[in-house]
């Protein structure tokens, strides 16, 4: 008697214990695809609430000589709070000064692709034009389109995988895949600081698998509000040896920019 | 003229209270015809010009007041009529919340379609700077619009009439004979019969749309000849139109169709561009784009050029290639050749672009008349196929 009473304890102990195991080894893996999830939903949210911004910015060209070729350009961004549709933005180049007034208006989505209007200053037409590629390179740049414009939380499915140093600071390591049509990666890696919970350090992983890109972002500054922004992204491309700069002057917050200002027609006045 | 000077000594006055910026090109441009003219009085050979665009844009008020002044000279070695001025832009433009409004001259482009600019209409062509249509002159208007949701609406008052550029008997790429000064009009308000026109745009997901009537003197003049017959008489009528452009734009595709319906001189007639340009993206693994385009033109007016005015596009196919190379130099090609279905006569175009350092640029334009036939409204073209290359420093 006594013996089969020990059996079945011991049976009860064991069952108990894979149990546990097993709902623990649940508990973990929901927690890292969660956990990677709420890291990056709070660091873009923390980026949420700015309303509109313009912000001035220079992109220095590098290839693999070293060779320098320089645009600069003004960037207005029109927050959409709803967190299922993606924000407004108008890019106006400057310089070289032959692309002088040519404007790009997108309207993000998330998985769909993003409505697109170009509008070119020396016909004074506006056309709109196909946003599948957003794996091309943006103006010549390291940059594709996808890396300017995708950091809407619901292109990605995302994954906790540690944490770690990152310079002077401690970051969580996420690795996310994008959801969204026509992205030219397999995954990316995303270092997010414990701090401010910014962005601090992407790596791009291309549709082989194979790493392509690297992205450093410093120079953050906080504007009222809570708001951090980077003024300095480094992108590397190690299979070309090629990169892009990008300096960011100080942003303007709540302009005045309003739906009417992101209209197409406002295309062929902004300046 | 006297407002001209006005304008001049007033602005360094309001440049300083606004935020001013100048641009513009200055540049030169080599023409090469590769064979002897067709017609007594046209150069053989080469055809240089000078080019200069200053660009004077002001805004004040958070670029809710708008300002430009953009005048335009050309100097032309060869054909005393393709050197010429214009003036580009001169307006005032106020932007409120529900509505803006300009007044002044300006240049608006209308369509979709990249063969045959159909229903492009508010401006008068510049033909003297190429024949492709996309060169215009500054239009006096006063424009209000209104932005809402359903979309924009806008109303043109065109006070004054602009007259088409034509070669001069020594040019080249002219009619035969060639196209004289004296012009005649339908409305005895001539020049200062004021033209109008309303226009409704939007777009509702992958579709854009446009949708407008225009009345009043037509931009395509008709010809006649005049009493030696040794040249032909412009003659402008009053017009209706009513024309739409719609492009729906779907993954890597983007169809076109622009049409129009339009009353002139007792007669009215359609006519309709469409097609599609689809993009092959990163070709080969490289940052090029290769983008290939077909449209189709069809136009029902009357085939005699002093009964409507003569069009070139009547049943025509349009097979191009556009190659965006995507490098820092922003390097662009595209070639395209457009056929006509019933006597096969043919233009290849092919213009190339490239930037060199931050402030040049470089443009090669070459069009080939093949095939022409005797008949045909191409036939005065039919020795003027060319080479050209433009040379631009941007400021």
């Amino acid at each position: 008697m006594k013996t089969i009473l020990q059996h079945k304890l011991l049976n009860t102990l064991i069952i108990s214990a894979l149990l546990v195991t097993m709902s623990w080894t649940a508990a973990h893996a929901q927690t890292e695809e969660q956990r990677g999830f709420e890291i990056s939903a709070r660091s873009d949210r923390s980026d949420r609430g700015f309303g509109d911004s313009r912000v001035v910015l220079k992109m220095i060209l590098r290839n693999a000589a070293g060779k320098e070729t320089t645009r600069e350009l003004v960037l207005r961004t029109l927050e959409i709070p709803d967190e299922s549709l993606g924000d407004r933005s108008m890019i106006v180049f400057q310089r070289p000064a032959d692309i002088n007034g040519t404007a790009l208006l997108s309207y993000a989505k998330i998985l769909e692709p993003d409505d697109q209007w170009i509008y070119l200053p020396g016909l004074r037409r506006i056309k709109r034009i196909s946003s599948v590629n957003k794996s091309g390179p943006f103006v010549g740049s390291e940059f594709a389109f996808e890396d300017l414009t995708a950091s809407e939380l619901n292109k990605y499915k995302y994954k906790f995988a540690g944490s770690e140093v990152c310079g002077q600071l401690q970051c969580d390591r996420v690795e996310r895949y994008p959801q969204y049509k026509y992205s030219g990666y397999a995954r990316q890696i995303v270092w997010i600081d414990q701090m401010a919970h910014q962005i601090r350090k992407i790596e791009f992983y291309d549709r082989r698998g194979d790493l392509l890109k690297t992205l450093l972002m410093d120079d953050y500054r906080e504007y009222p509000g809570k708001i951090w922004r980077p003024h300095h992204f480094l992108m590397r491309n190690h299979q070309t040896g090629k990169s892009t700069e990008l300096v960011y002057s100080d942003y303007e917050f709540n302009t005045g920019l309003k739906d009417k200002d992101f209209a197409k027609g406002a295309l062929s006045r902004v300046r | 003229m006297r407002h001209l000077i006005l304008f001049f000594a007033v602005l360094p006055l309001v440049a300083d209270a606004y935020e001013t910026k100048l641009s513009g090109f200055i540049g030169g441009e080599l023409r090469y015809f590769v064979s002897d003219a067709q017609f007594e009085n046209q150069f053989n050979g080469l055809q240089a010009s000078l080019l200069l665009q200053p660009e004077v844009q002001l805004q004040a008020d958070k670029g809710n007041n708008q300002f430009s002044f953009i005048p335009f000279i050309r100097l032309d070695s060869r054909d005393d009529r393709r050197t010429h001025g214009d003036l580009r832009e001169a307006y005032w433009r106020h932007i409120d919340d529900q509505w803006e409004l300009l007044i002044g001259v300006n240049r608006v482009f209308w369509g979709v379609a990249e063969s045959n600019h159909l229903v492009d209409i508010i401006n008068q062509t510049d033909e003297v700077e190429d024949i492709d249509r996309e060169d215009k002159l500054g239009q006096p208007m006063i424009n209000l619009s209104a932005q809402q949701g359903w979309g924009k609406l806008s109303l043109f008052i065109l006070p004054w009439f602009r007259e088409r550029t034509f070669p001069s008997k020594d040019g080249r790429l002219r009619s035969q004979p060639s196209v004289e000064r004296d012009v005649m009009y339908e409305s005895t308000a001539e020049q200062g019969h004021v033209d109008f026109a309303l226009r409704y745009s939007h777009y509702l997901g992958d579709w854009d749309l446009g949708l407008y009537y225009f009345t009043g003197t037509g931009r395509e003049p008709r010809f006649l000849l005049n009493e030696s017959g040794a040249g032909l008489i412009a003659l402008y009528d009053q017009i209706d139109q009513l024309g739409s452009d719609i492009q729906f734009t779907h993954g890597a595709w983007l169809w076109k169709f622009e049409g129009i319906v339009r009353s002139q001189n007792e007669d009215e007639f359609s006519a309709t561009v469409g097609g599609f340009e689809y993009t092959l993206y990163q070709i080969n693994d490289s940052a090029a784009d290769l983008g290939v385009l077909l449209e189709y033109s069809h136009d029902t007016r009357d085939e005699d050029p002093a009964k409507a005015p003569p069009v070139i596009f009547d049943d025509d196919i349009f097979l191009a290639a556009r190659l965006a190379v995507n490098d820092t130099q922003d390097s662009m090609l595209l070639a395209g050749i457009s056929i006509d279905r019933n006597d096969h006569s043919s233009v290849l175009s092919i213009e190339a672009e490239r930037r060199f350092g931050s402030r040049w640029s470089v443009e090669l334009e070459s069009r080939w008349f093949m095939n022409i036939k005797e008949e045909t409204l191409l036939a005065s073209l039919k020795k003027d196929s060319y080479v050209g290359l433009k040379l631009l420093r941007y400021f």
